[in-house]
């Protein structure tokens, strides 16, 4: 595919990286000459250095015949331009726009075909947001991802020792929960993935990723590991955009403390909150932390610009005896390093947001990519379409599915009714599947085996 | 100086807008051939507006702009001219008074404090009764931001002025982008909610000069009435409930009123904090005050209690005056608590006067975030009212308001005790005067009135009262050194 990509912040140049892996061909602009000259270094892509909502730059960027435009500036504005001059001046077929204001996203008629032409807009600080305030409602899992509105979730969990479940085979999964249903997709054991088979035992220290109702999430945490306590105290550092808005969504119904370091931001973030307790100063800052009284803090997350703080300001507050620690990681290199260690949860903003592009691009109907294990495995929520002659999957048990070894379809969702994936379920049209991929390389495979035959159109 | 003559000359030509007042006395007298009285007025409204005419015409040249500074200058000389010209057809109609407590009556009238010194009111003529409360309705909504409605020859200096005259720490969120239309629109909204009252009391029951009356007394919140045993008189439950509906809109800011009527919603009213605070308030001191009164055993059943106790309090804590009944008998927590809320429940941008609902809020909050800052040294906590923010300046000039608040109270309660005034009399009489309540208690009581008060004491309230309405800064600002000073 010929996609253009507008801004090469951090969001532009991850999605340019993964795509460019993916065998796509990448023009991307920015005003920005070193960056992009950074970036045409490290990989192989095109890059134009210019203002991102001019139609002169984005006729020289090969808009005219590119598939696909993704607007990720740092401005909403140039983002919304941009997509309606790729509409009206070049006929782009898809136009993927970053809006981050709410105000913008409060009105959705404003990205119609007959206003600002946006096909589907993303906010990578709301889908990090999300994701943060997910963990903490459960605060036993590493990773909480939804599909089809929430219906169906896969988490990750890592077993622990004196969880009913540990030391036992997964077939005894379902003697210990008859009502419940849910599916071990896949079970990564130090770093290397195992496929869960009935005889597969789980043991301290795997991580396990099912994939289950999103009901029943809770139940099935039990049994693998002891609940902890629900959250109550939170501490936030850093009060950017994803700082305030996770502060936002969780000060209702949680005790939380916001921590900035800049006096003017402190102000403005304080007259928008109004449960949150906003404290002027340094997240590392350790008579700070302490005298704030870290070492109750149910959940702490670092969410400032800066990994070193981050890490650094998570560890402090780990030894302080904070229960939790999360720290928002940029540099994948540090994620790996950290992930597991005194830090338990290391996110990589780039790795949480990318699944959300990545629906669009893939071939065939897609409607949701989660990124797992910083991009090595994959998640998906396809659509069947076609019948037996024309598809390859629709009419089938899934047993009969041609899968690559090492993929799972884990759950169907079906006019909104979720069925487990177990091998002889019948898959009909329009029935959403969740597949579960171990390794991102069969995913070319796996698109190959939901397009529908040319004879269907 | 050239300054100063500007000043004389806005004077002359507000004197000139103000002698319109007389016409509606002028017509009443009419209609009731009072042939005396009808020459009082016209001889009053000649006074005036040759008096006006004359300052403007010695002046007329100088039209330089008004100045902050004569802004404060103007307001403090018309608040204090105006009740000076206001008691010419008092002093003519009724012989016996004296010019010291004519303007008290007068000062009373335009502050809307309602305090009277007149006694036989039930006697007294109708345009004179219509006068008196003429002067309430005026007051209320303040005779210069009339001014500035109807007068654009203010010009520029308008919002100087606008801002010396309205009650409330907040001055700078304008309704309108042009402080005329401002004006104009808040006038408007006063006079269409004065229409409705006056057809209501009409058809409670209220003969059309009591109706009028009171509701231009309900409206400023004033609380003049025509008879000497104010609302006692008519015994009804019905008016009684018609009139506690209007002081409570009238204590409210007449700015949520008109964003109400113009949006044709009632959803503004939840986002006033203010007013919001000011009800509930109110509610429970009612309930709660009903309560006593019965348990102490002053009213036999909790409905009559409750009937009474809410229009009492109501009348005093949203600082109109009227009475029902003596309540200076209640046990003296009752009243007290009454006199109490009247410093502070009134709503910024309303026609009461005191502390205003929401300085009281901004001190609470204050007293919170002093706390936080002990718990938390490092806590940055904005004042916020109903979610916004309030600046820090606007909090240290409230709490510059409330000391000089204070201040003034306890002074001007002193001064009374030196005159040889008994202290309940003494400090209730300043209270209900600098929050332009009405009646105090013991001497000063809805019983009885301020007659009884010497010629000094006399002037004490009227300082009072003055003080109150235009909310010290306004006045005490001229008696600062470094307001001569160029």
């Amino acid at each position: 595919m010929k996609i253009v990509i507008l801004g090469s912040g951090q969001v532009g140049s991850t999605v340019a990286e993964n795509l460019v892996n993916e065998a796509n061909d990448i023009t991307i602009v920015d005003t920005d000459a070193s960056k992009l000259h950074a970036l045409q270094n490290r990989l192989d892509l095109q890059t134009l250095v210019g203002n991102a909502s001019h139609p002169s730059v984005l006729r020289q960027a090969g808009l005219a015949d590119a598939d696909m435009l993704l607007a990720v500036t740092q401005s909403d504005e140039v983002n919304m331009v941009a997509c309606k001059l790729a509409a009206s001046l070049f006929n782009t077929p898809t136009r993927i726009a970053r809006i981050r204001s709410a105000d913008y996203l409060a009105h959705p008629e404003i990205f119609s075909n007959d206003n600002f032409c946006v096909d589907f807009s993303i906010c990578p600080e709301q889908i990090l947001t999300d994701y943060i305030s997910k963990l903490i409602e459960f605060p036993e899992a590493l990773q909480v991802l939804e599909f089809s509105h929430g219906k169906v979730s896969l988490v990750a969990v890592r077993a622990f020792k004196g969880g009913p479940l540990v030391g036992h085979e997964l077939s005894q999964l379902r003697k210990h929960m008859p009502q419940i249903d849910t599916r071990v997709a896949a079970i990564f054991r130090q770093d290397s993935p195992i496929i869960p088979e009935g005889t597969t035992r789980i043991e301290a220290g795997d991580e396990v990723f099912f994939i289950a109702d999103s009901k029943n999430i809770r139940q099935i945490l039990k049994e693998i590991r002891r609940m902890d306590k629900p959250s109550k105290r939170i501490m936030i550092v850093g009060g950017g955009n994803i700082g305030r808005r996770l502060a936002l969504t969780l000060e209702q119904n949680y005790q939380v403390k916001l921590i900035e370091y800049n006096k003017h931001a402190c102000e403005t973030l304080a007259s928008e909150l109004n449960n949150t307790l906003v404290l002027h100063g340094d997240g590392t800052d350790e008579t700070l932390l302490e005298s704030e009284r870290v070492g109750d803090v149910d959940v702490f997350c670092a969410l400032t610009n800066d990994d070193e703080n981050n890490i650094m300001a998570s560890l402090l507050a780990k030894k302080a005896g904070a229960h939790k620690v999360l720290a928002l990681i940029n540099r994948s290199a540090y994620v790996g390093l950290v992930q597991g260690g005194k830090i338990d949860i290391a996110l990589s903003p780039a790795h949480v947001t990318i699944g959300s592009l990545l629906a669009y691009v893939r071939q065939g109907d897609v409607a949701a990519v989660h990124s797992l294990r910083r991009g090595a495995a994959e998640a998906l929520e396809l659509i069947a379409h076609g019948d037996r002659k024309s598809s390859q999957v629709v009419g089938r048990r899934l047993d009969e599915i041609n899968l690559p070894k090492g993929a799972t379809i884990g759950a169907i969702v079906r006019n909104g009714e979720v069925i487990m994936g177990h091998h002889d379920q019948m898959i009909e049209a329009e029935d959403h599947l969740i597949v579960f991929v171990i390794n991102k390389k069969m995913i070319s495979k796996i698109e190959k085996l939901f397009q529908v035959n040319v004879g269907f159109f | 100086m050239e300054r100063m003559l500007t000043v004389i000359r806005a004077l002359g030509l507000l004197l000139i807008v103000f002698s319109i007042a007389y016409l509606m006395p002028l017509v009443s007298a009419l209609i009731y051939a009072e042939t005396d009285i009808l020459h009082n007025f016209m001889l009053a409204m000649a006074w005036t507006f040759c008096a006006g005419l004359l300052m403007w015409f010695f002046t007329r040249r100088n039209k330089g702009e008004l100045t902050v500074r004569h802004g404060f200058l103007l307001v403090f000389g018309m608040w204090t001219a105006m009740p000076a010209f206001a008691t010419l057809p008092l002093l003519l109609a009724l012989p016996g008074l004296s010019f010291t407590n004519a303007y008290f009556e007068t000062m009373s009238g335009l502050s809307t404090t309602g305090a009277t010194v007149l006694t036989g009111l039930d006697a007294l003529s109708p345009s004179i009764n219509l006068w008196r409360h003429e002067l309430n309705w005026l007051g209320g909504m303040g005779i210069i931001v009339l001014a500035v409605a109807v007068l654009p020859l203010l010009g520029v200096g308008g919002r100087q002025l606008f801002k010396a005259e309205t009650p409330g720490p907040m001055k700078d969120s304008s309704l309108t982008p042009r402080i005329t239309e401002t004006a104009r629109n808040l006038w408007l909204v006063y006079l269409v909610i004065t229409l409705i009252c006056i057809a209501l009391l009409k058809l409670a029951g209220m003969n059309w000069l009591d109706a009028i009356c009171h509701a231009f007394a309900t409206m400023g919140l004033g609380g003049f009435s025509t008879h000497d045993a104010s609302i006692g008189y008519f015994n009804s439950p019905l008016i009684e409930f018609i009139l506690i509906v209007f002081m409570l809109l009238a204590g409210m800011n007449f700015a949520t009123h008109f964003l109400a009527i113009r949006g044709k919603t009632l959803r503004v009213y939840r986002h006033d904090v203010e007013g919001l605070a000011t009800l509930s308030l109110i509610l429970t001191s009612c309930l709660g005050i009903a309560y006593f009164l019965w348990w102490q055993g002053t009213y036999p059943d909790y409905v009559t209690a409750l009937r009474h106790a809410s229009f009492n309090l109501v009348s005093v804590a949203t600082d109109c005056g009227f009475s029902s009944v003596d309540f200076g008998q209640w046990p003296v927590f009752a009243p007290l608590w009454m006199l109490f809320l009247s410093c502070i429940t009134a709503s910024s941008g309303s026609t009461g006067g005191g502390i205003k609902m929401v300085r009281t809020l901004i001190l609470f909050n204050q007293a919170g975030r002093e706390f936080l800052k002990l718990l938390h040294p490092s806590a940055v906590n904005p004042m916020k009212i109903g979610g916004h923010v309030v600046a820090n300046n606007i909090v240290f000039s409230v709490l510059g308001f409330i000391f000089l608040y204070f201040m003034t109270v306890v002074t001007l309660t002193f001064v009374l005790l030196i005159s040889g005034l008994d202290f309940i009399s003494a400090f209730t009489a300043i209270i209900a005067c600098i929050n332009n309540a009405g009646p105090g208690l013991n001497v000063v009581g809805p019983a009885t009135n301020y007659a009884i008060l010497s010629d000094f004491q006399t002037w004490i309230c009227i300082l009072a009262m003055l003080l109150g309405r235009l909310e010290i800064f306004t006045v005490l600002i001229l008696f600062t050194p470094r307001f001569w000073q160029r």
